[in-house]
């Protein structure tokens, strides 16, 4: 198929649906939010539109500093704990036999259909000191007494690598099953044992992959709400979690725009960073 | 916010503005065969449900008025609601059950159409503080229910009941207590206040509320959850996880009559008293049924129906009440409550807010 560049207006066309749906469902919202973290805030009240910079100002202590470092930290913790995990897992799967990648597939791809609430729930009973993991240990004679593993950081990571695990793995598979087998196979005619292969051959040919994976999952991890508060301690508490008891029970709605906006600008100049940095070390 | 509104039926819990919005949608504007009509605003749930089934027929049969019930999230989405639909002329609901933050707030803006007393005859026999009026003396809302935050205990763990609020501080109650994890919810403010300071009082001003934060503090170690989702709290009491902490009487009593090792405890500085206001929007056209409605509600008949059917605890007074001394114990107690300052929670929100976020998660 020949591709020619548009040459008349009709032939962008095809382009006014998705151009359509991004404005409404993201582009209005975006600017609402946007405007409104500069509206006034009437405590007791609502908000009154205004232009004032406030709720910025008032985000900028080292409470809030504390709180997004912590939100970004845990959300590349997440990110690389799924890296760390699922590289190696999806090329031992992509080198599995057929029917083992779709029995593992599909296991996965269930994960998928839990929301997130299961998820947290599911983690907490199985953390918890009543019915929770520390009893096997205990029955097998491991551990003297059951030990509640939550609310804790380890839990927090826990449940959200194990909900973002599915979607790093499902990004990661397409790359590694057209990898060519012949480069490790050559990697290993030449001495290379399996695990320097793997590390010298496969991870640097998926560079730009892993580095859209992390990236995806970071974002992913972000936005997460539910599971610090489910699994964590009011210091796992993310960003998401200040937002959404300002927007919700403070009928803050200003400081709360503002804070998302925030994030956002944060984490699209990380991205931005980390883009340019695989750019770089590529043009190297 | 989506995930939780399909897992959870329970009351009071944050149904999200979604479950307002839709059922918004999916209510018809014309109006039912029934020449008179009414849209009564009420907490999803279990309260709806309760009322859907207890309630809300009864008063259709007595007075010939349809009732129409909206599920509305308990947080501050609904108040936001109707506030916008005010302005645009329109109410979602004629009648509303609304907080007592949310009053106040709705005073500001003069939300609620002022209620007038010669209609409802039944008001006599509230209790003061369950009447609700403007700063100029117009009468706001009327109670609509009230129930108690009390101090529960797992009676596996515990054998014996704790008799203060100041279990809450007991050294030997490391990493075993569950709370409430918003300022405006917990109200633990006014207990600490209470219990270590002698009153509420000592909020009056930003020093005797920051002394009072300090010392709140001081049970932060003991506290292994913060709960904003209710679930999760009584999962974890029921189960011995968590043995402590503070939870609705309420639904505390129907856990403990279904068998589990749960008990609630009015300790002796009071248990507290939160409680909800019937409200009529501006925008509503519909002031002579809902007047007839709220008196309704007001009856000591309908109060003793709601205390057994709904385990709220009655907002008339008690000698006017039917209730043997069992049913009045299971939702109520003689016992003074603690009544939030819910002044507070609107002059100086922010300030309360930040402080609070600062003391937990710092």
């Amino acid at each position: 198929m020949r591709r020619e560049p548009p040459q008349r207006l009709a032939d962008y066309g095809p382009l006014l649906f998705p151009a359509g749906m991004l404005i409404v469902f993201f582009v209005i919202p975006f600017a609402t939010m946007i405007a409104v973290s500069f509206f006034e805030r009437e405590q007791g009240g609502f908000y009154q539109p205004a232009f004032v910079w406030d709720n910025y100002a008032r985000f900028l202590s080292l409470f809030f500093g504390k709180v997004l470092g912590f939100s970004l930290f845990l959300a590349v913790a997440v990110a690389v704990a799924c890296i760390v995990i699922g590289v190696p897992f999806t090329y031992l799967m992509s080198r599995a036999a057929r029917k083992v990648q779709i029995l593992w597939l599909v296991a996965l791809l269930s994960i998928l259909s839990l929301s997130e609430v299961m998820i947290g729930f599911a983690w907490s009973t199985l953390f918890s000191r009543t019915a929770g993991l520390t009893n096997l240990l205990v029955a097998i004679g491991i551990m003297e007494t059951p030990q509640a593993l939550t609310p804790s950081f380890g839990a927090v990571m826990t449940a959200m690598t194990y909900q973002a695990l599915p979607y790093t793995v499902l990004v990661l598979y397409p790359a590694l099953v057209r990898l060519d087998p012949t480069l490790t196979e050559a990697a290993r005619t030449l001495g290379a044992s399996p695990i320097r292969a793997f590390f010298t051959v496969v991870v640097p040919a998926l560079r730009n992959t892993i580095l859209a994976t992390l990236i995806m999952v970071f974002i992913f991890a972000l936005g997460s709400y539910l599971l610090p508060q489910l699994l964590g301690r009011p210091q796992h508490w993310t960003l998401s979690v200040l937002i959404t008891d300002q927007a919700i029970y403070q009928s803050n709605m200003p400081f709360a725009a503002a804070m998302a906006v925030f994030l956002v600008l944060v984490s699209l100049a990380l991205v931005g960073l980390a883009v340019y940095a695989g750019r770089r070390k590529e043009a190297a | 916010m989506r995930d939780i509104l399909k897992t959870q039926a329970s009351r009071r819990t944050i149904l999200g503005a979604g479950l307002a919005g839709a059922s918004m949608l999916a209510m018809p504007s014309i109006l039912r065969a029934q020449d008179k009509s009414l849209k009564v605003g009420v907490y999803g749930g279990y309260f709806k449900d309760s009322f859907d089934k207890n309630i809300f027929p009864e008063f259709t049969k007595a007075t010939g008025i349809a009732v129409e019930s909206i599920a509305e999230p308990t947080g501050e989405a609904w108040l936001v609601q109707l506030e916008q639909a005010a302005r645009a002329g329109q109410a979602p609901a004629d009648v509303s059950m609304m907080s007592q933050v949310a009053m106040l707030k709705g005073q500001a803006t003069d939300l609620w159409t002022p209620l007038d007393m010669a209609k409802i005859k039944n008001a006599s026999g509230l209790i003061d503080a369950f009447v609700n009026k403007y700063p100029d003396g117009r009468v706001a809302g009327i109670g609509a229910v009230s129930w108690y935050i009390t101090l529960v205990t797992n009676t596996d763990v515990y054998k014996e009941a704790p008799t203060s609020w100041t279990a809450l501080w007991d050294s030997a109650n490391v990493d075993k207590i569950g709370l409430l994890a918003l300022v405006s919810n917990s109200f633990l403010l006014e207990v600490t206040a209470k219990t270590h300071f002698g009153g509420t009082d000592a909020l009056d001003t930003e020093e005797g509320i920051l002394k009072v934060f300090e010392k709140l503090a001081e049970v932060k170690p003991n506290v292994r959850l913060w709960y904003r989702d209710e679930a999760q709290f009584e999962q974890a009491l029921k189960s011995g996880e968590i043995p402590m902490g503070q939870y609705y009487h309420d639904v505390t009593g129907l856990a403990a009559s279904d068998g589990h090792p749960v008990r609630s405890t009015f300790p002796k500085e009071g248990g507290i008293l939160d409680s909800g206001c019937w409200a009529l929007s501006r925008a509503s056209e519909k002031t002579e049924e809902a007047h007839v409605f709220i008196d309704y509600m007001c009856q000591p008949a309908i109060q003793a129906t709601l205390s057994r059917k709904v385990g709220t605890s009655p907002t008339v007074k008690r000698d006017l009440l039917d209730l043997t001394a069992e049913e009045f114990n299971a939702v109520s107690s003689d016992i003074e409550p603690i009544i939030p300052r819910y002044d507070l929670y609107q002059t100086k929100s922010d300030f309360l807010n930040q402080k609070w976020t600062e003391m937990i998660a710092g």
